[in-house]
């Protein structure tokens, strides 16, 4: 992966953890930050500039959707979990 | 004339269920077809709790008195501001929207609000364009193609449409319609409505392990069955049917199968011309999706033919009429969309953290059994009975996770389970039943706190049980003559 690509998809990364450490909610913010670690690991690999750019663009508008639930959660907050710490 | 009661824990309380007739317990008559909370100081006194070993302890096998009882045991109540909220583990009742649902919903909700059957503005015709995306979403998920997905408000009314439109269509000819103990109440019900009208019935036993005898199945087809009714995934103890096997079947005879598989889609890969299935329905609540949506599958090639329940103006292909409510379609589709996406990930981690639940408890407890075939079945239903423990007082006690002693159809009333007494499960170890529900969101921190509290008030439970005591001691319960008083 050439340098840019790969500085744009780790500021991606980082950019994804911090919104989604920002949920209300446990399960939401659990899955969120499970689910990105676990999607950028299994595609670490991948090589061909067209897909990574595809997945790039996915990236940062499931950044955007994170953003814009974590205020909706944010306006309906209630309780923390039993298990939330 | 004495009555034999059945003594249960509640934790706090001493309760006794009424048999059929009444009871005198220390003086005080208390009537049938009631369960009373009693105190230790108030009317049970300490003399009876003495003597408990006793007192006979079989249920009236008749479950008609219990299931009239419109008192609940588990008071509700409303949750306190600083009162944290109990963890939910009761994903086949509901579940939780997934964000991107949501998110895939709002706009259809704030501005994009036309009738897609309006034909002649811009608010129709871009409703009309995401009704129809999600309509693909949903045939994608399945296998199927768009024009053969109706929406409608949830599986419960699609299985209407389905069992009643199907039998209406051809009664002329067939008369027969064939479904199974276990299936989910509308469709039983539903049923039940057929036999009103004519119709013959025949509700197919299953085995011991939940799933249904095939030879059974075959050999109950008559030349004049026009319908077979098998749910994919049983919402209770998560037993999976061989549904390719009976849709082979099926088809071999010309008989049309209809699967309610509410809880499978989006969970296990489903292909509807790999099953043979003429029918499908499919609820929006039970896969991250909205709650009032769901989805009918009907097949075109080779056609079936439904008589519509819902009148109209002839949308949905005549079948459903009704304005589709686009927001909630919209959810739908994203909701299959996502489901699809994520099923090989979502199995994974759903089937690690049910063995997780399953090996923490089974570890630590003895004389827990599962319900319902070990490896047939979808990971995240767990339907475990604890022996000598019942199952609403342990729910009492776990009160921090939201969970459910069978499905939420039936639990208001107290009667057992009518799936598990199905599968054949002594009565005790149906009233002991809880089921635990793992799904997308759930995580091993939620998993280990439920094991843990679940393994700390069975043991306190069965501490406080005189038959634990008895079966400490070596004592078979089964050899027990129990007197009259």
């Amino acid at each position: 992966m050439a340098a840019a690509v790969r500085s744009q998809v780790i500021s991606l990364y980082r950019m994804m953890l911090t919104e989604s450490k920002k949920f209300p909610s446990y399960n939401y913010r659990t899955y969120a930050l499970r689910r990105v670690r676990d999607a950028f690991r299994a595609n670490g690999a991948l090589e061909d500039p067209r897909a990574v750019e595809r997945l790039v663009v996915e990236g940062q508008q499931t950044l955007a959707l994170i953003k814009r639930q974590v205020s909706i959660g944010r306006m309906y907050a209630t309780q923390k979990s039993v298990v939330d710490d | 004339m004495k009555q034999r009661v059945k003594l249960f824990q509640t934790g706090e309380h001493w309760c006794c269920v009424r048999g059929q007739r009444a009871v005198v317990i220390g003086g005080q008559r208390f009537s049938a077809r009631d369960i009373q909370m009693l105190s230790p100081g108030r009317t049970l006194s300490s003399r009876l709790l003495r003597p408990i070993s006793r007192l006979h302890l079989r249920l009236g096998s008749d479950g008609r008195a219990a299931s009239s009882l419109p008192k609940e045991l588990i008071k509700r109540h409303e949750l306190e501001i600083d009162e944290l909220r109990p963890l939910y583990m009761d994903f086949q009742a509901t579940t939780p929207m997934d964000p991107r649902v949501l998110d895939a919903m709002l706009p259809y909700q704030v501005n994009y609000y036309g009738n897609p059957h309006s034909k002649t503005h811009a608010f129709g015709w871009e409703s009309e364009s995401a009704m129809e995306t999600a309509r693909r979403q949903v045939a994608d998920l399945i296998g199927a193609d768009p024009r053969e997905i109706i929406f409608t408000s949830g599986a419960t009314e699609s299985n209407n449409m389905a069992i009643k439109g199907v039998a209406r269509f051809y009664k002329t000819k067939k008369r027969h319609v064939i479904t199974t103990q276990t299936e989910h109440k509308c469709v039983l019900d539903s049923c039940r409505i057929l036999a009103s009208e004519g119709f013959s019935i025949t509700y197919l036993p299953v085995q011991a392990n939940g799933i249904v005898d095939l030879e059974l199945l075959e050999a109950s087809i008559r030349p004049d069955t026009s319908l077979l009714s098998v749910m994919t995934i049983n919402n209770e103890i998560g037993v999976k049917q061989p549904m390719k096997e009976i849709g082979q079947i099926c088809r071999s005879k010309g008989v049309f199968l209809h699967t309610d598989a509410a809880q499978a889609v989006g969970k296990i890969p489903i292909n509807v011309t790999d099953m043979k299935v003429d029918l499908m329905s499919i609820s929006g609540h039970k896969i991250y999706g909205p709650k009032g949506v769901g989805a009918l599958y009907v097949r075109r090639r080779p056609r079936v033919r439904l008589e519509p329940l819902q009148s109209g103006g002839g949308q949905e292909r005549g079948l459903r009429s009704g304005t589709v409510p686009t927001p909630l379609a919209v959810g739908l589709g994203a909701a299959c969309s996502i489901a699809q996406q994520e099923m090989e990930y979502d199995h994974q981690r759903v089937s690690m953290l049910a063995n997780r639940l399953v090996q923490k408890i089974t570890s630590e407890l003895p004389d827990v059994i599962m319900n319902g075939d070990a490896e047939q079945r979808y990971a995240g239903c767990v339907n475990l009975s604890f022996a000598y423990v019942e199952g609403e007082s342990l729910l009492m006690a776990l009160k921090d996770v939201a969970l459910s002693s069978g499905s939420a159809c039936t639990s208001a009333s107290l009667e057992p389970s009518y799936v598990l007494r199905a599968i054949g499960t002594d009565e005790d170890l149906a009233h002991s039943s809880i089921r635990f529900g793992i799904g997308r969101f759930t995580t091993e921190a939620e998993v280990d706190y439920t094991a843990e509290k679940c393994i700390t008030q069975v043991s306190r439970l069965r501490e406080m049980s005189p038959l634990w005591e008895m079966v400490q001691e070596g004592i078979d319960l089964k050899s027990i003559k129990w007197t009259q008083h």
